[in-house]
């Protein structure tokens, strides 16, 4: 069986890569609490550095690992110092949002200068196998292996013999003892980051080097393969992630072997889900810890939610209602359905982002499933459209919460992790299984929309019927707000524990929310099905996630009234400005910093 | 001594340990109803920590905890808050962004009943419509839980009414502990614990608060209270209970625990004698 021993070899060269990401993530856990979103941003920049000094600066290999190393670690400095140390006395949720805002302004910087096109990253060694037992093993393989291990061994040197080491351990252990002991958290702080970074930059070149090819698609799954081994192994237990790497390297190359290479993801899904159920503090973590510290602070910023007249937004909603009848283009009225589909997966997201505290990453996968359950239901069951597009809510809302269930007892950073992870493999299903999502080919031929056997084709009456479903969902939200649904949602955002205590059950109050949640951006995705007529597994990508994740922020979290003005103004003012698309996603990602170091509130406040 | 029934709450060889340490320790406790038991004992004796365990927020290594002959060890949270247990945090634990109305009646939500049908499987689901829809009966029993927050908030004379639509987080320290307790009384606890209620508060604070446990206490209320503040526990409780390094060390009445010469030590002797306190489990 020499093939097995080649996919324990890949298995363990590919979990080694994997381990440099981890072990940064498991460092700054360590000492901040934080998963960091943008290590696999910095992951990618070390391999765009590499291909720079490979072929453009043609360096040696040894040179190549220290410019590249050097590089990201002052990447790391920088995130670092400007993106999250101004945030250390903010709530909960600011470094968690900062780390996603960096990872795309990182990702789009780079897909901006280098172009989102493959490029080759040759590896600069020769091209030879080694027989090995019954498998084979090249240059390259033994490069990994030497640079994972070095690194662990540097690691456990600088941990256990250096000052600034022990200082490492000491704020991962207890920060605020640490602190009275004289210990500069900052310079702690930094040395993790830098450290990370380096590791996280090499580790993307060498990644580079043993595909051939790096592309900007590299960055989100480095974040998701890092964490699900970081968590695997334990969150913030260095040899725990190096562990939890190699199985993951080893779970994902057998899988392969079985399966093929699209299943790729899933075992790294499912391996994150196992773990996840089963033993939630990770594989390594002694089996009962001390309960959680009393978390004192609140999860969002506080705030007092602007108080809108309700004249005035009965006077915005009938302003909205009678536009069509006054001379717009109908580009003005394209855009505005833009928007308001858009504010139907807001109010979604504000839902279980802001009034439920679930940072959710994934949401358009939300709207995939909406879309293809709706276009599915119209073209094959002949389901009339209007009766489509709920039967996408429907089932948007149901497997939504289906697939997000075994994250309920998890808090903050890790629900936003298995969101990521959700987001990614429902559209590697909808790739995959042909028979029913006709795979990579895409839906076409999707009737328009309709209601009681009108067909809904022209620019008004679209106008229309997607505002007036807004509304109603939005109408609905706010209701759900007022209701007794509304304050425990809140109650466990801000104290899950003092929740349960007063007989609130963690698990049915996030089912619903992400019931009600998942109808919402559900409904969105199917109007959306009927309106482009086509669709693929590509229409619902992360950067409408993230597109939502700003409008909220923006609007203010859990804020119904601030997710459509948020919608509004970040679908109209870049068409007003005429921002080209591809600096769209960049001017998200610096708004979304922006506001959470400056306004963490929103335009309308917080609820 | 609850001598003539069965008690309310029994606690039998309890245990929890953290690693190397015993942070409660064999602990035996029989709570009558309508007694007021005090716990005292220096920080990190393994007071929070044996709260914790009969709140189901953390599970015993080993005993059993009883509440009214049922065994109730290792039952979640929610459980124990539906069987009528009710407890206050000692570092206030109120939910900071809903208001000083929405923190009380988040304490009445296991009673919440005609939007929370008992059905099983699709329970939740008719919660969700019901909360949407609001029939009458939903709506009735909505205000009335809110005047009978208004009637609990009450108790507390000016001190909450007026700031009733305030979130909490911008209530002060002993106006948040205040919260605290009102949320516990939405509950209508048959059992009541009580973390450091005083923790923070004033002589006038202090003393206004006391009169209002001793207020619940002749209503009636089964109450288990950590307090510090001992001139109060001397002045409330039926028994105290003394805990050292998860051990009990002592039981019986005020006056005569007060004299125990192992009560002294354990407030004094360590201090003197250079012992290292286990902050971690206080």
């Amino acid at each position: 069986m020499s093939s097995w021993l080649d996919y324990t070899i890949n298995g363990l060269i590919v979990g080694n890569v994997y381990a440099l990401v981890a072990v940064g993530l498991a460092l700054i856990f360590g000492v901040s609490r934080l998963i960091n979103f943008a290590q696999g941003s910095i992951y990618l920049v070390g391999a765009y550095i590499g291909w720079v000094a490979v072929v453009r600066l043609h360096t040696p290999l040894p040179l190549t690992i220290i410019v590249v190393a050097a590089a990201a670690a002052m990447v790391g400095l920088i995130i670092e110092r400007f993106g999250l140390r101004p945030l250390q006395n903010s709530v909960r949720i600011a470094p968690l949002l900062a780390t996603i805002g960096i990872s795309f302004v990182l990702d789009q910087l780079v897909m901006l200068t280098f172009s989102p096109n493959p490029r080759a990253l040759p590896s600069q060694l020769p091209d030879v196998r080694f027989q090995l037992g019954g498998g084979t093993i090249g240059p390259l393989d033994l490069l990994i292996a030497g640079v994972g291990l070095t690194s662990a061994l540097l690691l456990f040197v600088f941990l256990r013999y250096t000052k600034l080491g022990w200082a490492v351990r000491a704020t991962a252990q207890d920060r605020d003892a640490a602190m009275q002991m004289g210990v500069d958290v900052n310079r702690v702080n930094q040395a993790v980051f830098g450290i990370a970074a380096a590791l996280g930059g090499v580790s993307g070149m060498l990644v580079g080097m043993y595909y051939n090819q790096i592309d900007t698609a590299m960055s989100l799954q480095a974040t998701l393969k890092g964490v699900v081994a970081e968590v695997v192994g334990g969150a913030g237990n260095v040899p725990g992630a190096v562990i939890g790497s190699l199985l993951l390297g080893l779970v994902e190359s057998y899988g392969v072997a079985v399966f093929g290479t699209s299943y790729r993801n899933l075992f790294a899904f499912l391996l994150l889900v196992v773990v996840l159920v089963l033993r939630p503090s990770g594989l390594f973590a002694s089996a009962r810890q001390a309960p959680p510290e009393p978390l004192t602070g609140t999860f969002i910023a506080p705030s007092r939610p602007v108080r809108i007249p309700r004249w005035a937004l009965l006077v915005a909603a009938a302003a909205f209602a009678v536009l069509p009848f006054f001379p717009v283009s109908s580009y003005v009225l394209q855009t505005l359905i833009n928007a308001w589909l858009l504010g139907m997966l807001a109010l979604s997201l504000t839902l279980v982002a802001g009034t439920m505290g679930q940072v959710s990453l994934g949401h358009a996968a939300l709207l995939a499933i909406g879309a293809y359950t709706s276009a599915l239901l119209s073209l094959t069951l002949a389901v009339p459209v209007g009766l489509a597009v709920i039967g996408g809510g429907l089932m948007s809302a149901a497997l939504g919460t289906l697939l997000i269930s075994p994250s309920f007892r998890l808090r903050g950073h890790y629900v936003s992790i298995a969101t990521l992870a959700i987001g990614e493999i429902v559209s590697l299903v909808i790739l995959n299984w042909e028979s029913v999502t006709r795979g990579p080919i895409g839906i076409s031929g999707i009737p328009p929309l309709s209601l009681f056997g009108y067909d809904l084709i022209s620019p008004f009456s679209v106008y229309w019927f997607s505002f007036a479903v807004m509304l109603v969902l939005a109408l609905l939200q706010g209701r759900l707000l007022g209701s007794h649904l509304g304050r425990s949602f809140r109650a466990i955002r801000d104290d899950d524990i003092a929740a349960r205590a007063y007989g609130l059950s963690l698990n049915r109050y996030k089912s619903l929310a992400f019931i009600f949640g998942g109808f919402a951006a559900g409904v969105s995705g199917g109007i959306a099905a009927h309106l482009y007529s086509y669709i693929n597994h590509e229409t619902f990508n992360t950067q409408q996630s993230i597109l939502a994740l700003t409008v909220v922020i923006l609007g203010g979290l859990g804020n119904v009234v601030g997710a459509i003005v948020g919608s509004v103004a970040l679908v109209g003012l870049p068409e007003l400005f005429r921002i080209a698309a591809e600096y769209r996603i960049l001017i998200y990602g610096i708004v979304l910093l922006l506001l959470v170091r400056f306004r963490p509130q929103g335009l309308l406040g917080t609820i | 001594m609850a001598e003539q029934h069965a008690p309310m709450l029994s606690l039998r060889g309890l245990t929890r340990r953290f690693g190397g340490l015993t942070a409660v320790d064999a602990i035996d406790l029989d709570l009558g109803k309508g007694e007021l038991v005090s716990i005292i004992g220096p920080n990190g004796a393994g007071k929070t920590t044996l709260f914790n365990l009969v709140t189901g927020l953390d599970r015993p290594d080993d005993g059993a905890v009883r509440f009214e002959g049922q065994d109730i060890t290792g039952l979640s949270p929610e459980r124990l808050a539906a069987e009528g247990i009710a407890r206050t945090f000692q570092l206030g634990r109120v939910f900071g962004n809903l208001s000083v109305m929405d923190n009380v009646l988040i304490g009445a939500h296991t009673r919440l009943r005609a939007v929370k049908p008992t059905v099983p499987v699709i329970g939740p689901l008719l919660e969700l419509g019901l909360a949407l829809l609001r029939p009458a009966s939903v709506r009735a029993e909505e205000e009335r839980l809110r005047e009978e927050v208004k009637a609990i908030l009450a108790r507390f004379g000016e001190r909450l009414l007026p700031r009733i639509d305030q979130p909490a987080y911008s209530l002060s320290y002993a106006n948040r502990r205040r919260v605290e307790i009102a949320r516990a009384l939405a509950l209508r606890p048959r059992l009541l614990l009580l973390d450091e209620p005083t923790a923070g508060m004033n002589p006038t604070e202090t003393a206004e608060m006391q009169g209002l446990v001793a207020e619940l206490k002749a209503e009636g209320l089964t109450i288990l209270l950590i307090e510090h503040k001992l001139e109060m526990v001397m002045r409330l409780s039926d028994r105290v209970i003394v805990m050292d390094e998860g051990k009990k060390i002592a039981e019986g009445p005020g006056e005569e625990v007060r004299g125990d010469p192992k009560v002294i030590e354990a407030y004094l002797g360590h201090g003197l004698s250079g012992t290292t306190e286990q902050e971690s489990a206080a």
